[in-house]
């Protein structure tokens, strides 16, 4: 089944835009699998019609039963990728999950912004020359090469899939997590917290924290779950300081790709995020009117 | 001005021995985001008639990527006298690259 929109996130700005999708008779499907940064506000004093405030948790959790009880599809799932599928000149997107795979007309990404960045040292000044977030662009330049992945949950894995068959060996960072449960002849997993990423205009080396370096080409990050940055980059979708830049329709670069909330940066408020929501499903009501 | 094929056997004639400003996109049929850079580099071509703009298919040319440091793709470097003068990695805003063209 191809779904008319797909929804990644279930915060005010994901909720909001459902809301007008489904009522507008479209197929409306929400993904989401980290929890909204609005769950852990104590009290939010500051967005219309609660005369005592309402605290974020009850707020976050009214918004989905709302969406369900007006029959929008939600699962949370992990998403893993996304991928463009053009079939007779129309474009549709491939959404991976842990569990399920889905087809999509149009996507709108309220994904909210990742909790857990990765902040290793030389990790931003090497990015480009051996530090990668996309190992399906990027393995290509690693061929028979030993390269890293940092991660050690599910999007980590499906990067580290990617890879095995590209480079030589490919290392799993876990930066001091737990290892994962993940086997292969040229894999090997070390979980030693990282101190810093060296390298002269390129990567060379990871130190550890215990002063034990591992040589290696290229470092792929995939820690926690794949984010709006990780996401956005693998399709391809206009970032400006790690937030999807998006017009007045909430249209990001790619057609049929459409973002808001958090993931678009400004002021991270819930009366932001629900208004972007809106429009991002306006636009999409349009959008598949004319091109669908 | 259409958009250039560069390979290696081009690539000095074109590039390196240019006085002007030389925009080079790397690129991989593969790869979903170059596709996204694409018609950008196009319209780049069309409307700034003064600047060479081309294209190096990493697939077919990997020792300029590697000359180049080209470790993700898309990058796009502008040449200055045949001399990388500022590389762009991943997706970029049409007018950050207009600037440098300037």
């Amino acid at each position: 089944m191809v779904y008319d929109v797909i929804i990644i996130g279930a915060g005010p700005a994901g909720i909001s835009a459902s809301l007008y999708t489904k009522r507008a008779n479209l197929n409306t499907l929400i993904i989401y699998f980290e929890n909204s940064s609005l769950e852990k506000a104590k009290l939010i004093e500051n967005y219309y019609g609660f005369e005592n405030g309402i605290d974020g948790k009850t707020l976050y959790e009214t918004g989905i039963k709302q969406a369900k009880n007006l029959g929008v599809e939600v699962k949370k799932e992990e998403l893993l990728k996304i991928e463009l599928d053009i079939n007779d000149g129309k474009t549709f997107f491939v959404l991976t999950t842990t569990q399920n795979q889905y087809i999509a007309k149009t996507i709108v990404l309220a994904i909210g912004t990742k909790k857990n960045k990765v902040k290793i040292k030389g990790v931003k000044d090497l990015e480009g020359k051996g530090i990668s977030y996309c190992a399906i662009c990027d393995g290509f330049f690693y061929r028979n090469q030993d390269v890293a992945v940092i991660g050690n949950g599910n999007y980590a894995l499906s990067e580290t899939n990617d890879l095995i068959n590209v480079a030589k060996t490919v290392t799993i960072l876990t930066n001091g997590e737990e290892a994962p449960e993940f086997r292969a002849d040229n894999v090997q997993i070390i979980t030693k917290p990282i101190e810093e990423i060296k390298g002269e205009n390129k990567v060379e080396e990871i130190i550890f924290k215990d002063n034990s370096r591992l040589k290696t080409r290229g470092i792929f990050i995939a820690q926690g779950t794949a984010g709006s940055t990780e996401l956005a980059k693998k399709l391809g979708i206009l970032l400006k300081d790690d937030k999807i830049v998006v017009n007045d329709k909430m249209e990001t670069n790619i057609k049929g790709v459409y973002a808001c909330g958090d993931c678009t940066g400004g002021i991270l408020q819930v009366s932001t995020a629900v208004s972007e929501g809106t429009i991002a499903a306006l636009s999409i009501i349009q959008f598949l009117k004319m091109k669908f | 001005m259409s958009v250039l094929k560069l390979g290696t056997d081009n690539f000095e004639q074109e590039v390196l021995k240019n006085n002007n400003k030389v925009l080079v996109d790397f690129y991989a049929d593969w790869c979903g985001p170059c596709k996204m850079m694409s018609p950008v580099i196009d319209e780049i071509a069309e409307t700034k008639t003064d600047v060479k703009v081309g294209k190096v298919n990493v697939d077919d040319n990997q020792e300029l990527a590697v000359k180049y440091n080209v470790m993700s793709i898309p990058t796009i470097i502008v040449f200055e006298n045949g001399i990388p003068k500022k590389t762009f990695i991943g997706v970029t805003d049409k007018n950050e690259i207009l600037e440098q063209l300037n």
